[in-house]
Formats: structure tokens, C-alpha cells, sequence
């Protein structure tokens, strides 16, 4: 174990993000992990962690770290503008930092962009609890003691490693990303309680773009935009819901349901967002806006084998062009 | 909850998304037994591709891997388990008591649902102790057990309003049924009483201090109203 980063600013939320908890649902957990599961898989695998490595989740940045070590890491996930002592970095990109630097992630530099991703090579180092590491919010377990992350607090990585220094300057393919984008239509799926909507209100979801509130968080996104015709008013015994299920409460505001959704609810379904675009609702920060598109289960599927395919995208190394390159920006020696 | 039928429950099955189904049964307190029974079956997971399992009152949802099984190949999967499954022996449960301090601060709902009920309060908390419940499922939140199902002289629908922060420990009921708060919740049923049981640690196997299957007794402290 070797301490990696201090934090001297958190930002508005940053905290532990893994693939979350899937098997401790039936405990009332919720599945938690990171929001934007693609950019974590990409982040961790640029720095050739396990893709489910324990990362830093950062939210609409305003961060700032101390290097503590000598560290290979990656950022992906929002396009943020972010310096390395004051120098600016790419995204998408494994770079080689040194203990005493100052890591800071500022605002979006796109008109799009909410979660970053911050891996480590060596991945963070916290206790695993229920089969993961991830921050349940909800629970105040996992990550750091199940909160965000404080100005001082300390992370330290399993195993660091600079062996990877060959694959530094190595960039994730941009025609392997999700459509990351400001207005991002999300193909749906019929929900399981169509039969208690009638297709005016199916057609008033579709027809228009849809603004994520200020009481959205990591549990759901409360959509403003007006209120559906004919919300159903009959209630429903709780059942367990995923992430990307679209909750039509009797006020007819829709309600899409995110990472940290509580494991049961008792709202009827008008439909559920396919889990390749995902990625793209958890790229959006109140006052974005999103469409609805319905799809069918074939295309679904298809669109969730291709961004798999994404996942495992080839990551050449740079070889000693990369590494040349990368030691004359860093002004860095070649031996120690 | 008693045996009184041989019939199986009517199951039917929802989509959510391409990669879970939604299996549903009728009527609710039998399906829960069945619930019960096949989610432990399926714990021995006996159908590749299946991932998880979120287990509600009368469904269960079945989350799956969409490039191993498609729906329709759990929901034959799911039906041939349901088709030979035996209608479930009562649980040969243990019996959980949980003690409670009935009213005052604890219960700050304990005098609104009296006069809901056309009770006394200390008929509240007379009748909210007389049975041994089932513990339905846990949801909602880590470790929050649906408990039940409550008399009818206790059935009534939940507040009005519901409270940004209900208090760990809170005793609560609403909707037939009775649960108890692990954490600082938001939530909408009428708080009775709390009791200092913590009923989730993630550091425990299992991190619920109920599952279902259990059976559960509230029993009062006697610094409490008391029936």
C-alpha cells in the first residue's frame, strides 16, 4: 500500500466508484458503482488495471489533488479542463505524474460532460465491503467511510506501478466512445406496466426534450419539461427496479433512475433506457436536457454487444516514440 | 399466510429493459412464499447468464446478461422452476423479537394513527404486538424489512406528506404492512415507535439483520407506552 493522492479541493461530489454491487440487492442495497460504467472500464484499462478497479468519480469538477507518489493515471469520462501543474492534459489518455505535482480538474470544456473518472494504476486502495468498493451513499459503507471525499483525505493505491511508462501518452480510441453529447436521445424499451399508459402519454414522453432538475443526484433525475397526460393513479405493489427505469409518479413528472436507485419501488414504469446509453444520461448535469426514442429489444442488445466491443477496445503502447515524447514534456529523467 | 390453498399463484411475466424480467404473482401474500422459495432456488444458480435477483413482495426481478440468455429463455427457465416447485411448507422460520418503545418522541404518529384506527394508543401498540409476522422482503433502503401483513385494524394508507428524515430505528406502518427504518430515511409511514436493534451492518453475513423468511414479534419497553 502507497499513498497516492492528497485532496486539497473535493469539488461538489467525488467518491470511490467501482462496478458496484449487483448480488447485495436482495439485502435492500442498491447496485451503486460508477454512473458512467464505460469511462471507468476505459479509465481503468488505460492504465492496465482490472476493468472494476476502485476509481475516483468526480462530479462537474472544481478538484484538486497532490500527487503523493509516482503514478500512472488516466481521466475519461466528462471533457474537463484539467492541468497538471498547471500545464493542461488530455483526457482519454495514460499519463505519467510525479510525487509533489498538483492534479486540478476545473470545469467542462465541452458543452457536455458531468463525471470524470480518475484511475490509478495500482487501483485505490479501500476496504472491499459486499463485493465491492464503490460508496453506498445510501448505506454510509464502502469507499471512504461511505461519504465524499474531504479536503485532506488521504488514498493510497495497492500496488503502484511506473512499469507501464511504455504506455504513457497512449490515447482511447475516439471512434470507440459512446455519442457522448449535449442533447442525447436515449432509445427506450417499453416498460413493464405499458398497459397502464395509453399512447398519449407514451407520445407526450417522446415528443419532447426533457431537462434535468435540480433535485436530480447519483439515486435519479427528476425530468421538468411539463407533465405527462393521464399519469396511471393506480398503485402497485413495490417491485425491483434497474437503473435506467423511467418512474411516472401521479404528478406526471418522469423520474429516470440512476446508479444509486433504491433497490424497490412501487411508481409505474412507462419505459427503460437500454444500457448502451447509459453512459450518455450519466454525462448530464441538471439543466442539460435529454430525448426519449423508443427501440426494440434486438436493437438493444446490438447496441450493448457494440459498446462491449468498445470496452475492449486494442491499446497499442506508444514504445519509445511515447516514451521519448513523454519524458522530454515531463522534463523527466529516463533513469533514476 | 396459512396453507389454505393448493392452488399456485397466477404468475405473470413484465418486461424491464433487455438485459432483466419482472415475474409477477397473484394472489400477493401467496406469491410471497413462492418468492421466497425460488429465490433461494435460484441462489444455486441453476440458469446461466442470471445475475441478480431483487426480490419484492409477490415478484421478483431478474436481472441477466442479454449477450448469454435472452428474456424469453429465463422466463421458460423461471416457469419449468415454478412448474415443479411444491406449494412452500409454512417456513420453518426463527421467530425474531424485536423490542420497541412505543410513542412520545419515538413514535411521533403513535396518537394520528389511534385516531385513524378508532383505537387507543395503547390498543395500538396492543394490536401491533398480538401476531407474529412474516418478513416479506427487505428494499427500499439496506436492511429495510417489509413486515406483515398487519390486521386489518391497523390498515391505513400512508401520510400525507412524508418526512425528509425519519430516524434510525423508527417503527412504522402504512399500507397493511409494518417495516423499520435502519438509517436516517426519507419516508412516508406513520412512525410508533423505535427500537435500538441495528438492523444493517455490511461488515455481517448476511448485512440484513432480517431476510425473508424470518418471522418477527415486537415487543414493548416497558419506558414506552405499553399496552
Amino acid at each position: 500500500m502507497t499513498l497516492a493522492l492528497r485532496v486539497l479541493r473535493p469539488g461538489m461530489l467525488t467518491t470511490v466508484q467501482d462496478l458496484g454491487r449487483p448480488e447485495a440487492q436482495h439485502y435492500g442495497v442498491p447496485v451503486g458503482g460508477a454512473m458512467d460504467r464505460f469511462a471507468l472500464i476505459a479509465a481503468n484499462r488505460l492504465v492496465s488495471n482490472p476493468i472494476g478497479a476502485a476509481a475516483l468519480e468526480l462530479t462537474a469538477g472544481g478538484c484538486a489533488f497532490e500527487l503523493l507518489a509516482a503514478l500512472m493515471v488516466a481521466i475519461t469520462g466528462a471533457e474537463l479542463n484539467i492541468t497538471l501543474d498547471g500545464e493542461p492534459l488530455p483526457t482519454w489518455t495514460t499519463i505519467f505524474a510525479r510525487s509533489g505535482q498538483s492534479l486540478e480538474l476545473t470545469e467542462r470544456s465541452q458543452p457536455w460532460g458531468a463525471r470524470a473518472y480518475l484511475a490509478i494504476a495500482g487501483g485505490l486502495d479501500v476496504p472491499e465491503m459486499l463485493g465491492s468498493r464503490s460508496t453506498s451513499l445510501a448505506g454510509t459503507f464502502g469507499g471512504v467511510e461511505g461519504r465524499p471525499l474531504r479536503a485532506g483525505d488521504l488514498l493510497a493505491v495497492d500496488m503502484p506501478r511506473v512499469d507501464v511508462l511504455r504506455e504513457a501518452g497512449r490515447t482511447w480510441p475516439a471512434q470507440a466512445r459512446p455519442p457522448y453529447s449535449q442533447l442525447p436521445t436515449l432509445r427506450i424499451l417499453p416498460g413493464p406496466h405499458s398497459d397502464l399508459f395509453d399512447s398519449a402519454t407514451v407520445a407526450a414522453l417522446l415528443a419532447r426534450a426533457w431537462q434535468i432538475s435540480s433535485q436530480s443526484n447519483r439515486m435519479g433525475y427528476r425530468l421538468e419539461g411539463g407533465s405527462l397526460p393521464n399519469p396511471p393513479t393506480s398503485s402497485i405493489p413495490s417491485h425491483g427496479v434497474v437503473p435506467g427505469a423511467i418512474q411516472i409518479p401521479p404528478d406526471g413528472g418522469p423520474i429516470l433512475l440512476t446508479a444509486d436507485a433504491q433497490t424497490t419501488g412501487g411508481y409505474p414504469i412507462i419505459g427503460v433506457v437500454v444500457g448502451a446509453d447509459l453512459p450518455l444520461a450519466a454525462q448530464l448535469l441538471p439543466g442539460d436536457q435529454l430525448r426519449f426514442d423508443l427501440t426494440t429489444v434486438t436493437e438493444a442488445v446490438a447496441a450493448w454487444k457494440a459498446l462491449k466491443a468498445w470496452e475492449a477496445t486494442p491499446l497499442g503502447d506508444n514504445g519509445i516514440v511515447g516514451l521519448l515524447a513523454w519524458a522530454a514534456a515531463l522534463d523527466l529523467p529516463l533513469v533514476d | 399466510m396459512e396453507r389454505d390453498s393448493t392452488t399456485p399463484p397466477a404468475w405473470r411475466f413484465r418486461p424491464m429493459g433487455e438485459a432483466a424480467v419482472l415475474l409477477e404473482g397473484q394472489p400477493a401474500l401467496l406469491a410471497n412464499r413462492y418468492v421466497v422459495a425460488l429465490t433461494a432456488a435460484l441462489e444455486e444458480r441453476v440458469i446461466p447468464g442470471i445475475e441478480a435477483l431483487v426480490p419484492g413482495v409477490s415478484s421478483l426481478l431478474v436481472r441477466f446478461d442479454p449477450l448469454t440468455v435472452d428474456a424469453s429463455e429465463v422466463e421458460v427457465a423461471l416457469g419449468k422452476l415454478l412448474d415443479h416447485m411444491e406449494p412452500p411448507a409454512p417456513a420453518q422460520a426463527r421467530v425474531v423479537t424485536i423490542p420497541v418503545r412505543y410513542g412520545g418522541a419515538c413514535g411521533p404518529d403513535l396518537e394520528a394513527v389511534a385516531e385513524l384506527t378508532g383505537l387507543s394508543v395503547r390498543e395500538v401498540v396492543a394490536e401491533h404486538c398480538r401476531a407474529v409476522y412474516h418478513v416479506l422482503t427487505v428494499g427500499f433502503a439496506p436492511g429495510f424489512p417489509y413486515i406483515g401483513p398487519l390486521g386489518t385494524a391497523l390498515t391505513i394508507p400512508r401520510r400525507q406528506t412524508p418526512r425528509a428524515a425519519v430516524a434510525p430505528g423508527s417503527v412504522a406502518l402504512a399500507a397493511g404492512l409494518t417495516g423499520i427504518y435502519p438509517a436516517q430515511l426519507p419516508g412516508g409511514w406513520h412512525l410508533i415507535g423505535r427500537t435500538p436493534v441495528r438492523l444493517f451492518n455490511p461488515a455481517n453475513t448476511p448485512p440484513a439483520f432480517l431476510m425473508p423468511g424470518d418471522r418477527v414479534r415486537f415487543e414493548p419497553l416497558a419506558d414506552g407506552i405499553t399496552p
